[in-house]
């Protein structure tokens, strides 16, 4: 299918995501304003979701506190709206790393099943407690920020989008990489291997939570409104999941990318307009890839792939 | 000072035989068949919008709607547990693969059961008025209603533990959630016993919605609250033991009303702290055996 390679494979893994970003970077010049919002959301989940596929498909934890960290950088930045945006980010991202840490050292013992629904009660408690601090201590609810114009939050959304996808790209290849897969596999066997188990978890969880943080942070100074209920929304944590399995666990990369795509259009498309039907659908759509399509859309992708393949060799 | 105290203790324990209904059936989905059914608030929801239509379109006073909807819910739930868990059981390589995929599936399911229900009988909240007539304790006055379904949820909760107990069924069930594979080996039906016990799981909380329709409003995002809840209590009296739920329920219900007595904002946050620090600092749960 290939035919002939003019250029070796190892630079056109370099040079198509390049190429990519450099497509990406001047795409406000051509899109009409309704369409860099849009891809704005779209970076802001692929961000999420990349970072959470980082973690949690290779080590079988289900985090459940995306929205909890995603939440921390949204209040992060609404907090300290003076200082310029660059440096919030960085903040943000910081805090969520040390909450991330926090996090992680007290819970990445607890086993599959619990893990799950610790992190879950752990975003919801945030989300309350932050309700009931400013209903009762601020007597506020919600924070004003001031909004900055589309295009500067795209190309914010843009660099975060390259790092995450750099830095998820190089703990791929690490050893820790390799590390956490072991773990996924068999915790007791990887700890035999000499794995510091409880570091390598924890540290990784805290790197994906810094990214988490660092979007939120941007997103919030375009919403220019946070409110717990926004900022700590618990329906986000299973969004993140949604796109994941939509787009393929296995693949680190590629399949989190396909899926926030895919469902960030949708919702962005159908959510306004019909809220339970597309909800309905996301459910549906949920159930139907457990069942039918454990690898999802790039699942599919690689078995076109082979089949290709099967045939030019018997062919 | 002891009728406010005698309040918030009816107050609790009202709540807590709910609660401990509704986490009773979590307890036999999750500690039994594996399945960590997250959907297990739209069955409540189900349960009270049923009792609900059967009163208000046809007179059926709820408690006879509770015998009607039980036998219903319990074949929805053995339906449920008959296509698409075990098909999942078939198509996943581990136990851990296992319970995570049925977690998402039981996650499609909230979604598609909650938001059919608000296409279907319209976001409106709903309410029913049965049993109002107020009882007199000691000064503290409450509703007939409450007093009812508390009686009722603690029964039913006796009724299911002699039927783990005493019943050969109950035998079978218990076995299973102690080691799937060794019950198989001693020739205990396991897929019929895995499906029976999801079945009676959907039948016991719509069991609870019906009850919960006479105390407060029926809508489609109701669940959510009260499966927060029945997780809670699972953790809290550990995953597998029924007495455990019954008395984590009752915690749980007295925990809400102390609070909320001091300050209503601070019910759910009193809710999560209790489950975090069960979590840290005994993840099986007050009654649960430890690791295994």
């Amino acid at each position: 299918m290939n035919g002939i390679r003019v250029i070796p494979q190892k630079y056109f893994r370099i040079l198509l995501p390049v190429l990519a970003f450099i497509v990406l970077g001047t795409m406000p010049r051509y899109l009409p304003p309704y369409g860099v919002v849009v891809l704005g959301n779209v970076f802001m989940y692929t961000v999420l979701a990349v970072s959470w596929n980082v973690f949690c498909a290779p080590t079988n934890y289900m985090s459940l506190a995306t929205a909890a960290f995603f939440g921390v950088g949204v209040y992060t930045s609404a907090i300290l709206q003076e200082l310029p945006l660059p440096v919030v980010i960085l903040v943000a991202g910081s805090l969520s790393f040390l909450v991330g840490l926090m996090v992680g050292t007290i819970t990445l013992r607890l086993r599959g099943m619990y893990f799950a629904i610790f992190t879950f009660g752990l975003s919801e408690l945030f989300r309350h407690a932050m309700i009931w601090y400013e209903a009762n201590i601020t007597r506020t609810v919600g924070r004003w920020l001031p909004a900055e114009t589309p295009e500067t939050v795209y190309y914010y959304m843009l660099v975060v989008l390259a790092i995450t996808l750099l830095v998820t790209y190089l703990i791929r290849r690490s050893k820790y990489g390799l590390a956490l897969h072991s773990i996924g596999q068999n915790e007791e066997a990887a700890a035999h291997l000499g794995i510091n188990l409880n570091a390598v978890k924890i540290i990784t969880f805290a790197i994906t939570c810094f990214f988490m943080g660092a979007t939120g942070a941007v997103m919030a100074t375009r919403w220019s409104y946070v409110d717990p209920s926004i900022a700590f929304a618990p329906f986000r944590s299973f969004y993140i999941i949604i796109m994941v399995l939509l787009g393929g666990i296995d693949s680190i990369i590629y399949g989190p990318i396909s899926g926030a795509i895919v469902i960030t259009l949708l919702s962005d498309v159908a959510l306004v307009d019909y809220p339970r039907q597309t909800m309905l659908l996301f459910g549906i759509i949920l159930v139907v890839v457990i069942s039918f399509l454990p690898n999802g859309l790039m699942g599919i992708v690689e078995r076109i792939r082979r089949g290709k393949e099967v045939t030019a060799l018997s062919g | 000072m002891l009728v406010k105290f005698l309040d918030i203790g009816i107050a609790g324990l009202t709540m807590g035989g709910l609660y401990a209904l509704i986490a009773l059936g979590l307890n036999l989905q999750w500690g039994v068949t594996r399945v960590l059914n997250v959907s297990h608030g739209e069955f409540l929801m189900l349960g009270a919008y049923s009792a609900f239509f059967l009163y208000s379109l046809f007179g059926i006073s709820p408690l006879l709607s509770l015998v009607i909807c039980a036998p219903v819910f319990l074949g929805i739930g053995c339906l449920l547990h008959r296509t698409l868990f075990r098909h999942l059981l078939k198509t996943t390589k581990s136990m851990a693969g296992y319970e995570i995929a049925s977690l998402l599936a039981a996650y499609g399911l909230l979604f598609i059961l909650s938001n059919s229900a608000a296409l279907g009988f319209g976001p409106r909240p709903r309410a029913l008025a049965y049993l109002t007539q107020s009882l007199t304790f000691f000064g503290a006055t409450f509703a007939l209603n409450r007093l009812v379904a508390l009686g009722i949820s603690i029964g039913v909760c006796i009724i299911v533990y002699l039927l783990l107990g005493r019943t050969r069924l109950g035998k079978a069930i218990r076995a299973a959630a102690q080691d799937v594979n060794t019950a198989q080996l001693m020739g205990v039906n396991i897929h019929q016993v895995l499906t029976i016990s999801f079945g009676l799981g959907a039948m016991l909380a719509a069991m609870g919605g019906s009850l919960l329709s006479m105390l407060f409003w029926v809508e489609p995002f109701m669940g959510f609250r009260y499966l927060i809840v029945a997780f809670i209590v699972v953790v809290l009296g550990g995953m597998g033991n029924i007495v455990g739920s019954l008395i984590g329920g009752i915690i749980l219900g007295l925990v809400g009303s102390i609070t909320t007595s001091f300050q209503a904002g601070l019910g759910m946050i009193a809710f999560y702290t209790v489950f975090i620090v069960i979590l840290l600092v005994r993840p099986t749960g007050i009654l649960g055996k430890l690791e295994t």
